[in-house]
């Protein structure tokens, strides 16, 4: 049984932690050994937030070793890129196309890497990355906070496991009031991700 | 059926399993979901007790009355509660009681990286280490046992890559124990800790310890793996996962109790295996222990004591070591490296802490800090905190300065709960010998940086009761303080004259800064905008540190300076930068919603 591993990286309060969760439920659904480990910091907003989860036919390191990340899903282009030297040769990145500028920026500390550089950087690692308009997406959904199943529908398109699958792990993961709203999410990203890949 | 559990999730489970009725504790990263989620099980009494020796007390009550109960804290929370885990060693219970305590290595939200291993040795108690989340609640159910069969309490230790990983747990029906409340057992040579009667309970307790280091060897949750033979592996807890995907082939002797430990076991071991080595993270707790054996077994001479052991590390120092062929390394190929900028947590938007800081930074005065997300003023733009070592330290530190004489102005400044958790005692201490020192109380109304958790000053329980909210402002009345003024946080003339006037009083006094966490009932304004054509890009507003608060592409042409920009979806409205802007440029905007 191959195994994957999965890097979930973010800004607190985008949930990243819940797509985590979801990521999990779907592997054992498919039949793996599962464990994920989240890194929250203080439990404040605004700070780095990065979740592993790993899939395969016996996991018992709930890390990733360095370097040997399949999946790379970037909640923010910053902190995408701050995970790319964890990635396997080739592996794959999907990204959402935002910019969340940490306090270092704001305060002209620091500056922001241009799209160019962004581009740069990805293309220099892999030839597989995906950039999604996460952002923009949840906004025509009506809600900035579904950006996390966006990714999760456009991440999906990538992996062999059913639709059916993912909604259930949707379904008995997402909080009930919000079910609806998360499973357009999730189908938003799967579309997206198909016009790129088609495109 | 089976879950995916976090650490904390398994723990909180095993507890409803084992039959536990009372569980206790302090919030603390990375332990506060063990008992938020203890909460959820009605049949389980649990409370948020003020600090973590009142915890251990309260849980103690009610292994003394028979009932079985659990406590958690942090790594540091153990420190607070030593005090009565010391005593509840000597005099042992009438029902389980299993401490839980949840380290730190990495210190990714601790003060320091200590390894509460020690404590079991110290306090002569057994140590039990889970190493994924099925064996944590499998432990705590076991601990109970354990607890009951040789009348001591069980320490059980977590990291955070315990604590917060998930992997799968097979769930089980509760057990109830002791479900009626029994009389109370009066054995005062046995609970009565008095020097006379506790001489005739240490002999108890190392005697207790020999039974205990006999039931270790048959512990089953300590197990011999036998593969190849040249080299073996003995380790613990997560790094035990950790190792076996490092050294697939090797042989491990994988320990869950590890103190008192299991020496026979470790002697078979030691036997059938050409070489022994201890990887474990933090301290050389199991390599000196194996080593007092006359065991030869390298640890801490390969693997670094400091931070988070993880696979990479030990892939990286076995290879060093010559464990592994350096043809094993792996190809690591390398980005072309961006400097990337650093992303430090923040104070919120709309954050009640916000304006205390931007005014201590004005006023250049000494600030001795506490825990809790006001720390977050030690960091730029505010750089305003100078100490900040434990929870309460800042009054006592404050007081230290004030009899020392420094010629500075000085404040201390400590949030709600930490304020009841340890505070009163260091500022009933100023009162009654005379200190001079400003305290400033950052009110929030909730235990922020853990996870929003209520305390005495809010009005609910954790089993979501309402309850009686004790007022700061009587209490530190109560406590002989005369000074004493209450201000708004959202207002930053009322905050910069209630922080000189306590400056200049002759006298202890009390600041209370009194405003709702965004988290915890604060309301949500309209958001604010800034009219750049009125903007001259002084960068004022920058310095309150608000995520909201960007600069915009648009430069002042004059200043050569950017001008600023507010995120309307992180606005809270809070109106401190249009308070600050000295150009009238910011106002809230009453269209967006």
């Amino acid at each position: 049984m191959e195994g994957f591993n999965f890097l979930l990286a973010g800004v607190g309060g985008q949930g990243t932690v819940l797509a985590s969760d979801v990521l999990a439920e779907v592997g054992m659904e498919a039949g793996y050994d599962v464990k994920k480990s989240d890194v929250l910091g203080l439990a404040v907003r605004g700070g780095s937030v990065v979740s592993h989860i790993r899939w395969g036919e016996t996991v018992h390191s709930p890390v990733i070793t360095e370097g040997q990340v399949d999946y790379l899903v970037g909640f923010e282009m910053l902190e995408g890129l701050r995970w790319l030297k964890q990635l396997k040769p080739q592996g794959t990145v999907v990204v959402n196309r935002q910019r969340i500028p940490p306090v270092s920026v704001i305060s002209g500390e620091a500056i922001y890497p241009s799209d160019q550089e962004i581009i740069d950087a990805l293309s220099m690692t892999t030839k597989h990355y995906y950039l999604i308009p996460g952002l923009m997406l949840a906004q025509k959904l009506g809600n900035a906070k579904v950006v996390n199943l966006i990714l999760l529908g456009s991440l999906s398109v990538l992996l062999k496991i059913s639709a059916g699958i993912w909604e259930g792990a949707i379904n008995r993961t997402v909080p009930t009031n919000l079910v609806d709203l998360n499973l357009k999410a999730f189908h938003a990203g799967r579309s997206a991700m198909k016009e790129i890949r088609n495109s | 059926m089976k879950a995916l559990l976090f650490g904390n999730e398994a723990i909180a489970r095993g507890a409803y399993e084992g039959g536990v009725q009372v569980a206790t504790g302090y919030p603390g990263t990375p332990s506060s979901e063990i008992l938020e989620n203890i909460s959820a099980y009605k049949e389980i009494y649990s409370e948020w007790s003020t600090n973590e020796k009142v915890a251990m007390d309260v849980a103690i009550g009610a292994a003394y009355a028979g009932r079985r109960a659990i406590v958690t804290m942090k790594s540091v929370g153990m420190n607070v509660a030593a005090d009565s885990i010391f005593y509840v060693v000597y005099t042992g219970l009438e029902a389980g009681l299993v401490i839980v305590t949840a380290d730190d290595p990495g210190m990714f939200s601790s003060q320091n990286e200590q390894d509460n291993r020690h404590y079991a040795k110290m306090a002569k108690m057994p140590l039990l280490e889970p190493a994924d989340s099925q064996e944590a609640k499998d432990l705590v159910i076991l601990g109970l046992e354990v607890s009951e069969k040789f009348d001591t309490p069980v320490l059980l230790r977590t990291t955070m890559r315990i604590s917060h990983s998930k992997s799968a747990v097979k769930l089980g029906e509760r057990i109830e124990v002791g479900s009626e409340a029994k009389p109370f057992v009066r054995n005062p040579h046995k609970y009565v800790c008095t020097a006379l009667w506790a001489r005739a309970r240490h002999p108890v307790v190392e005697q207790r310890m020999k039974q205990l280091a006999e039931y270790a060897e048959t512990f089953p949750y300590n197990r011999l793996e036998l593969r190849d033979r040249s080299l073996g592996i003995v380790s613990s807890g997560a790094v035990y996962q950790y190792a076996r995907e490092v050294f697939p082939e090797a042989s491990f002797l994988k320990l869950t109790m590890t103190y008192p430990l299991p020496r026979q076991l470790v002697r078979r071991f030691a036997e059938e295996v050409a070489r022994v080595i201890v990887i474990e993270e933090l301290d050389p707790f199991l390599e000196e222990e194996i080593s007092l054996m006359g065991i030869r077994t390298p640890g801490k001479a390969i693997f670094p004591p400091v931070g988070e052991l993880l696979p990479h590390t030990i892939e990286e120092r076995a290879i060093e070591a010559g464990l592994l062929p350096n043809a094993r390394a792996i190809a690591t190929h390398h980005v072309t490296p961006l400097n990337l900028p650093e992303r430090s947590p923040v104070l919120c938007p709309g954050c009640p802490h916000r304006s205390v800081f931007y005014v201590l930074k004005k006023l250049n005065v000494v600030v001795t800090g506490d825990i809790g997300c006001y720390n977050l003023g030690a960091l730029p733009p505010f750089s305003a905190t100078h100490t900040m070592g434990c929870m309460g330290a800042s009054i006592g530190v404050a007081h230290g300065l004030d009899k020392a004489g420094i010629p500075d102005e000085f404040v201390a400044v400590i949030g709600d709960s930490t304020f009841f958790h340890a505070g009163i005692p260091p500022l009933l201490n100023i009162v009654h010998n005379k200190g001079k020192s400003t305290v400033i109380l950052l009110d929030n109304r909730t235990t922020a940086m853990t996870g929003h958790q209520d305390h005495p000053g809010t009005n609910t329980t954790l089993m979501g009761e309402e309850t009686e909210e004790v007022g700061l402002e009587p209490l530190v009345r109560a406590m002989g303080v005369k000074e004493v003024r209450v201000v708004d946080p959202w207002n930053l003339d009322e905050v910069e004259r209630g922080i000189r006037n306590c400056l200049d009083h002759d006298g202890p006094a009390v600041l209370i800064v009194s405003g709702p966490c965004v988290f915890v009932g604060a309301e949500r304004g309209p958001a604010y905008e800034v009219d750049s054509d009125m903007c001259n890009g002084c960068g004022l507003c920058f310095r309150l540190g608000c995520p909201a608060i960007v600069q915009s592409e648009e430069m002042d042409l004059k200043r050569k300076r950017p001008k600023a920009e507010i995120d309307k979806v992180l606005c809270f409205g809070c109106d401190l930068c249009a308070q600050l802007c000295p150009c009238d440029a910011i106002r809230a905007n009453d269209d967006t919603s």
